[in-house]
């Protein structure tokens, strides 16, 4: 749906140069929740608004839906706009228009009759849950509520794409929650491709279903949010993901094993084996006992994600088979 | 029900007024002292004097009134390019932006004395003559022209970036942003530039005496200053106090009407 190669954005700052985005490609497909996370200033605004044209890069090529959006100007790139939704951390809704009209202000832009225009808002509204504040102005609204206006205005124009520039960042993390549930639902029931980025992982973990990281203007790694999450393969997605769903694991503990008397596993179950009782299998078949030391199950997306810390103990060949046994399982095991 | 909230609403407009009108301590002690003086001398002044009164009230809204309506007309959209031209801004224009900040800038900085005096063959040309209450009203609008013009540029970079960013992202063309983003969005701001405009014009209208326009200022200084009559100077100003607080008063209500901030 989106096709993005060798983006490349410099500012010129004064005398200094910035490479917000260098030489980037990404591929967003049709129907997809795409997600980009990266610390702040590393260039996550400056590759959406590439996508619209809001940003001119100095080079690459951006097609949406097989328009090339990088050589259009004036009216074809307004036209090519309307069918692309965007919503913003701050909302960005005019204060002097009601709710009603905020929403009806893209329809306004492509001349749709006002009979029209009514019936589309008012089904928007419905939507996003706001059919009884119609009548309110954005300085009446709660932050949640202003970004459900802002999500009804981004769909208005009924766009093939929603672009979504820290739409959460502004929101506790309950209202957080609700937004994203919104906006995964207009995807399942719209079919609506959305790209999403964010600084904050939990969003990334709660609908997409891929993330790119990005840093320094340059995209470092690619992938399944599972895959991301579960096996980060560079220094900044494990940052990233630690503390969402790695574990810390008490250096005493660590120390134990490091004796060597103690086989010391972390096992990671994905999907469908969360749910199998391997533990169970194990002390039955082996003669080892198993100690849990920690055990926690996340949610990635749709998919849960277990991890176990457990302590095998017994004599070298019984550990040497239960080991064997566990690699032929659907998960994957770690000495620590 | 509903009557009853039109009617609160009326009357909760009405007291909103006469408190900023009455509302700051000074301006309270010097309007009371004005209509005190209004009211006495109303019916102690002989017919002549109420009606010079009158007349130059008339005179003062007339020339005021005409300028203002006129400078504003020319002088928001000249404010708007100033925006709109600007570097990054939907009409970007950095050769056009400078020029009419410069032109702007040199029709501020002559004093209103000069400029009227000066541009008496242009006032004589747009209105046939170059003395009178409606020659004076050439010179207050195009000295009030660069002054709306600036105002308006203050009042729309008021607007917030990202509103227009929006828009843009929208597919809203310049002039649709203009009409639907940026005026709406700084009419409370508008007005009370407009406000201010009219208030500014006032000071400068008693200075249009000089081409014979008339008006309140004119009638202070002939009467007030040359023929030694205190109280008919006194007077005028009265009137002139009286007229500045009802028009910023109204202004400052219907700017506090207008903001759903
Ligand atoms: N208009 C601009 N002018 C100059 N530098 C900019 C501009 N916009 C962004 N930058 C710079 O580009 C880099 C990336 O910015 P941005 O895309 O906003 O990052 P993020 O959204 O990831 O926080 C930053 O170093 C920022 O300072
Ligand atoms: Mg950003």
């Amino acid at each position: 749906m989106i096709k993005i190669r060798n983006l490349t954005k410099i500012f010129t700052d004064g005398h200094r140069e910035v490479r917000a985005l260098d030489d980037v490609d990404l591929e967003i497909n049709q129907g997809e929740i795409f997600g980009i996370i990266g610390l702040s200033g590393a260039g996550k605004s400056t590759l959406v608004r590439c996508i619209n044209m809001l940003e001119r890069p100095q080079a690459g090529v951006v097609t949406v839906d097989g328009t090339d959006i990088t050589s259009l100007k004036g009216r074809a790139l307004r036209t090519a706009r309307q069918r692309i939704g965007m919503i913003f951390q701050h909302f960005n809704l005019l204060s002097s228009r009601t709710v009603f009209d905020n929403v009806a202000f893209p329809l306004e832009i492509t001349n749709t009759p006002k009979q029209e225009i009514k019936t589309r808002v008012l089904e928007l509204l419905e939507l996003v849950g706001l059919e009884d504040r119609s009548d309110s102005y954005p300085a009446q609204l709660s932050g949640g509520q202003k970004q459900r206006v802002g999500i009804a205005r981004a769909l208005a124009n009924r766009p093939q794409v929603l672009l979504c520039d820290e739409a959460t960042s502004a929101l506790d993390p309950e209202t957080t929650t609700a937004v994203l549930d919104l906006l995964q639902d207009i995807n399942r029931q719209m079919g609506l491709t959305i790209l999403l980025i964010t600084h904050e992982m939990p969003v990334i973990q709660q609908i997409c279903d891929r993330v790119a990281v990005i840093e320094d203007g340059s995209i470092v790694e690619n992938g399944p949010v599972l895959q991301v999450f579960t096996a980060p393969k560079t220094r900044q997605a494990r940052r990233l993901v630690r503390g969402v769903i790695e574990i810390d694991i008490p250096q005493e503990l660590l120390e134990r094993s490091a004796n060597g008397k103690q086989n010391l596993l972390k096992i990671s179950f994905i999907g469908a084996s969360a749910g199998k009782p391997i533990m169970a299998e194990l002390m039955q078949r082996f003669p080892v006992t198993v100690n849990i030391l920690f055990g926690r199950i996340d949610q990635i997306k749709d998919t849960p994600f277990g991890t176990l810390v457990v302590e095998l103990s017994g004599d070298a060949p019984a550990l040497q088979e239960a080991w064997q046994f566990l690699t032929q399982q659907d998960l994957q095991v770690e000495v620590l | 029900m509903h009557t009853k909230r039109t009617e609160c609403g009326f009357r909760q407009t009405l007291r909103s007024i006469v408190h900023s009108i009455i509302g700051t301590s000074a301006a309270g002690v010097m309007i009371a002292i004005a209509t005190a003086v209004l009211l006495l001398s109303i019916r102690t002044f002989n017919p002549t004097i109420q009606h010079l009164l009158w007349q130059a009230t008339g005179e003062t809204l007339y020339m005021v009134g005409v300028a203002v309506v006129l400078a504003e007309l020319i002088g928001l959209p000249l404010g708007i390019i100033l925006v709109v031209t600007e570097k990054g801004h939907v009409l970007a224009n950095a050769l056009i932006n400078r020029i009419l900040g410069i032109v702007i800038n040199i029709g501020r900085s002559v004093p209103f004395i000069i400029l009227m005096v000066a541009i008496i063959p242009f006032t004589r040309r747009v209105v046939g003559t170059s003395i009178g209450t409606t020659a004076a009203m050439v010179p207050l609008t195009v000295a009030a022209i660069p002054f709306v013009a600036r105002l308006v540029e203050t009042a729309l970079k008021e607007v917030d970036a990202g509103v227009v960013e929006a828009a843009l992202a929208m597919g809203a063309s310049p002039l649709q942003i203009i009409c639907k983003v940026l005026i709406p969005e700084a009419l409370p701001s508008l007005v009370l530039g407009f406000t201010i405009t009219a208030v500014n014009l006032i000071g400068y209208s008693a200075m249009a005496g000089a081409v014979g326009g008339g008006g309140l200022g004119d009638l202070a200084v002939r009467y007030g200053y040359q023929r030694f009559r205190g109280d008919i100077m006194l007077l005028t100003v009265a009137v002139l106090i009286v007229l500045v607080q009802i028009m910023q008063s109204f202004g400052d209500w219907a700017a506090e009407r207008l903001s759903k901030k």
